[in-house]
């Protein structure tokens, strides 16, 4: 807390400091090569899988697509390499079931360049045909949320969005691969970032930064276009700063209401690296085949960002990052506050997953031993969003998940990570609100 | 055959802040070290005895009940000498130690145990036993000694060892002799002397130490610091005793403006008796206390003005035990009216 509010930049209540640990902030995007065997599970996003469009044996090229959109809420998927289609067949996926996928065996000749694109003016497009060519890039969120891109920017007729904010944030610790993005290719950003606009006919737009990226927030200044209908701002560096609602109020002082979308407050909020992807693939009228991911940890021995092929197996990116391969270890997918760890290292790098994360014994060990509750109050003093932990984590060891529900707000919770951080008795919260969340939806279906 | 690492599989988030009970206990057990250290300076042997005999009983009552419940042991989590400190620090310094075996064993089974153990409880142990005690032994909770008497490092309080289920000595004379050389001792702590006999004791002597008390109650200023520390490594609820002493100090102020010749002034009783102690110390523990902003002011409010209401229209001269007990009750109540707003819900509407 600080003794002089008034000289703090506004930013939302609560909220966490995690250590940043942010060691790949400083080195240059690097590329991988592509492994020899790529997994390409149909469903990389929320909504329906898509269809193939391939059969086991047929060779394809970069850029190809493999796979299209089932209906609106879909995208279709592009061939990450030249090579053949091995099999369709169930692989295992992040979250641990198997999911039905395309195995692509990549030939050993495969180069970077793209060989299947369509190129177009994307200046002399309609709001609409954006829609289209973004749904046909295969765009999702890439910050972790996989929500299609196209569906995010349609904005229903009874809305008015005023203002596109652009989530800079990267908030989650260790992540880097945002910051290079806007180090490295903030004129590419400038053009999402138009296209966005035009698309939800928004008049400006703001770049929202964290203020420990100020080396980002120059690079982006310095493309952006007189006419000051985009702009840059810092706010705090604070978790969850990267979240929606939290970002919404802290750089227009608007709180979406619970249980609604921030069109309802006149904004749509896009992630920075799916903009920048964005501006770079739809005027060369390329599908969505690689993306950033940070590779990073106590158990990597060469962190860094890299161009990764959407498909490489963990086995192949952990390889190549140089990870320790002995010993006790944790693999998480995405960040360290809300990631997804992963049992197998066949699970493939989806669009959706901005970092990789390998964890040494150090880590596994510091929050094993669990106490009771001692109704210390810090979690009540960490939600971002307000709510009482500490009562609904009692409330969830009872099974009383209906009472969590319609008094205490459950369906509120994000799972942002917070009250489980600063838990001194280590109980997993978040997972007890996620078992609740699921048992929730078991009734209501 | 080549050994595959073992994969661990952790619900997120996968780091943490890295506090833990353990630690926050074992710095509030720090935090009373001086307090402590500073009775025994004051009292001498018996404090001394006391506070290791109390402390000590707690822990053991706190094994016996762990494999009772069948339970691994809980005493490296510091709780149960938290607890023994404290209830020593609220004790008379010549309060018979089989008494305050007593008091130790009540605390730990009648306020914590059967709730369950940390967390679960829903009064402050400490006070729990205290009560039990004042109960069951009014005349020696009552009896108190003078602070710095000389011999003081060189001969018990003769009630000290007074042998189980006896009734202790009286020290009346005891207590002459020693205080021979020292002025101003009645055997009353000042708040019974304003209570009963209208005399007011100054500042300087409340600060200084040179009053009758309870064994840790003598020492505003070094409550405070050692309060300071666990506030600003935030092991303790600063808004707690803020709003505690606030509205104690406050409530006095309210009075003595409406008659100036009967209520102290609100330094007097900030300074006195346990209320310094009760209000940095034992209303702030977490089990016992709100977990939401706005109940914990309330809650905190709520404790100052009891106590001074008990203290000055109550049977008692010391409130401050009741006080806590009674805001410990309403905790759950006070966390129930002031759940904090949810985001974006507007005010006044049900979300």
């Amino acid at each position: 807390m600080s003794l002089f509010p008034f000289f703090r930049r506004k930013t939302f209540s609560r909220g966490v400091h995690p250590d940043a640990n942010k060691r790949t902030a400083g080195s240059p995007i690097r590329r991988m090569p592509f492994a020899s065997r790529m997994i390409l599970p149909l469903a990389q996003h929320i909504g329906k899988p898509a269809v193939p469009l391939v059969r086991a044996g047929e060779e394809v090229v970069r850029g190809q697509p493999i796979a299209r959109a089932d209906g609106f809420l879909s995208v279709p998927l592009h061939a990450p390499a030249d090579g053949v289609i091995e099999a369709i067949e169930l692989k295992p996926s992040a979250r641990g079931p198997w999911v039905e996928s395309l195995v692509l065996r990549v030939y050993e000749a495969s180069t970077q360049e793209v060989r299947w694109a369509n190129p177009c003016d994307v200046e002399s497009l309609s709001p609409k045909e954006i829609l289209q060519a973004i749904q046909d890039s295969g765009m999702v969120g890439l910050g972790g949320a996989t929500f299609p891109s196209h569906a995010k920017l349609s904005v229903p007729a009874e809305h008015k969005i005023h203002t596109l904010i652009v989530n800079g944030c990267e908030c989650e610790p260790y992540l880097t691969c945002d910051h290079r993005l806007m180090l490295e290719h903030p004129a590419d950003l400038m053009v999402g970032v138009r296209l966005a606009m035009r698309a939800i006919g928004a008049e400006r737009a703001i770049i929202g930064v964290e203020d420990n990226k100020l080396d980002a927030v120059a690079a982006i200044r310095e493309c952006l276009p007189a006419d000051s209908s985009i702009t840059v701002q810092v706010v705090p560096t604070k978790y969850p700063q990267g979240a929606e609602k939290m970002l919404i109020k802290s750089l227009l002082d608007l709180e979406v209401p619970p249980g609604k979308l921030p069109m309802q407050v006149g904004v749509v909020v896009n992630n920075i690296g799916t903009l920048a992807q964005l501006g770079q693939l739809l005027p060369a009228g390329q599908g969505l085949t690689e993306r950033v991911v940070t590779v990073t940890g106590p158990g990597i021995k060469k962190p860094g960002d890299y161009w990764v092929p959407i498909g490489t197996p963990m086995r192949t990116v952990l390889e190549w990052a140089g990870a320790a391969d002995s010993g006790e270890r944790e693999i998480i997918l995405g960040g360290p506050m809300m990631g997804q760890a992963v049992a197998s290292l066949e699970v493939p790098v989806t669009k959706g997953v901005p970092g990789i994360l390998v964890f040494d014994q150090l880590q596994i060990e510091a929050a094993r031993q669990v106490w009771p509750c001692i109704k210390c109050g810090e979690c009540v003093n960490a939600c971002p969003m307000g709510l009482n932990p500490s009562m609904l984590g009692m409330l969830a060891v009872q099974r009383e998940y209906e009472e969590m529900g319609t008094h205490y707000h459950l369906g509120d919770c994000f799972e942002c990570g917070c009250c489980t951080y600063v838990c001194p008795s280590h109980i997993p919260l978040v997972q007890q609100f996620r078992v609740a969340k699921g048992v929730l939806r078991g009734k209501a279906a | 055959m080549t050994m595959t690492p073992r994969i661990e599989l952790r619900p997120s988030p996968h780091v943490v802040k890295g506090a833990s009970v353990e630690h926050i206990m074992f710095h509030v057990v720090l935090a009373l070290l001086p307090i402590a250290t500073f009775s025994v300076w004051q009292y001498g042997l018996s404090a001394l005895a006391l506070i290791v005999v109390v402390t000590l009983a707690c822990i053991a009552s706190e094994r016996l009940f762990n494999r009772l419940s069948g339970k691994p042991s809980t005493l490296s989590d510091w709780s149960a000498t938290i607890t023994g400190l404290l209830l020593a620090l609220t004790l008379p310094p010549s309060f018979p130690l089989w008494m305050g075996a007593v008091a130790s064993f009540t605390a730990i089974a009648l306020g914590k145990a059967l709730f369950g153990g940390i967390g679960c409880n829903v009064l402050n142990p400490a006070l729990v036993g205290r009560a039990f005690v004042q109960a069951a032994f009014p005349v020696a909770i009552t009896t108190w000694v003078p602070a710095f008497a000389p011999r003081r490092f060189s001969e018990f309080v003769p009630t000290t060892f007074t042998a189980p289920l006896m009734t202790p000595p009286d020290i009346a004379a005891w207590a002459l002799q020693a205080k021979s050389v020292l002025d101003g001792f009645t055997g009353a702590t000042p708040l019974a002397r304003w209570k009963f006999e209208n005399v007011l004791a100054t500042p300087a002597d409340l600060l200084s130490g040179a009053v009758t008390a309870s064994a840790g109650e003598t020492s505003a200023l070094l409550i405070l610091l050692c309060g300071a520390y666990l506030a600003a490594r935030k092991f303790m609820d600063w808004r707690i005793p803020v709003a505690d002493l606030g509205s104690a100090a406050l409530t006095a102020l309210v009075f003595q403006m409406i008659d100036p010749a009967r209520y102290p002034d609100p330094l007097f009783v900030l300074l006195s008796g346990g209320l310094m102690l009760g209000a940095v110390f034992m209303a702030t523990d977490m089990a016992t206390s709100p977990v939401t902003p706005k109940g914990v002011w309330l809650y905190g409010a709520l404790i100052g003005v009891v106590t001074v209401m008990i203290r000055y229209f109550g049977g008692l001269s010391e409130g401050v035990m009741y006080a806590i007990l009674i805001g410990n009750a309403l905790s759950p109540l006070i966390d129930q009216v002031t759940q904090p707003k949810v985001f974006g819900a507007v005010k006044g509407k049900k979300a």
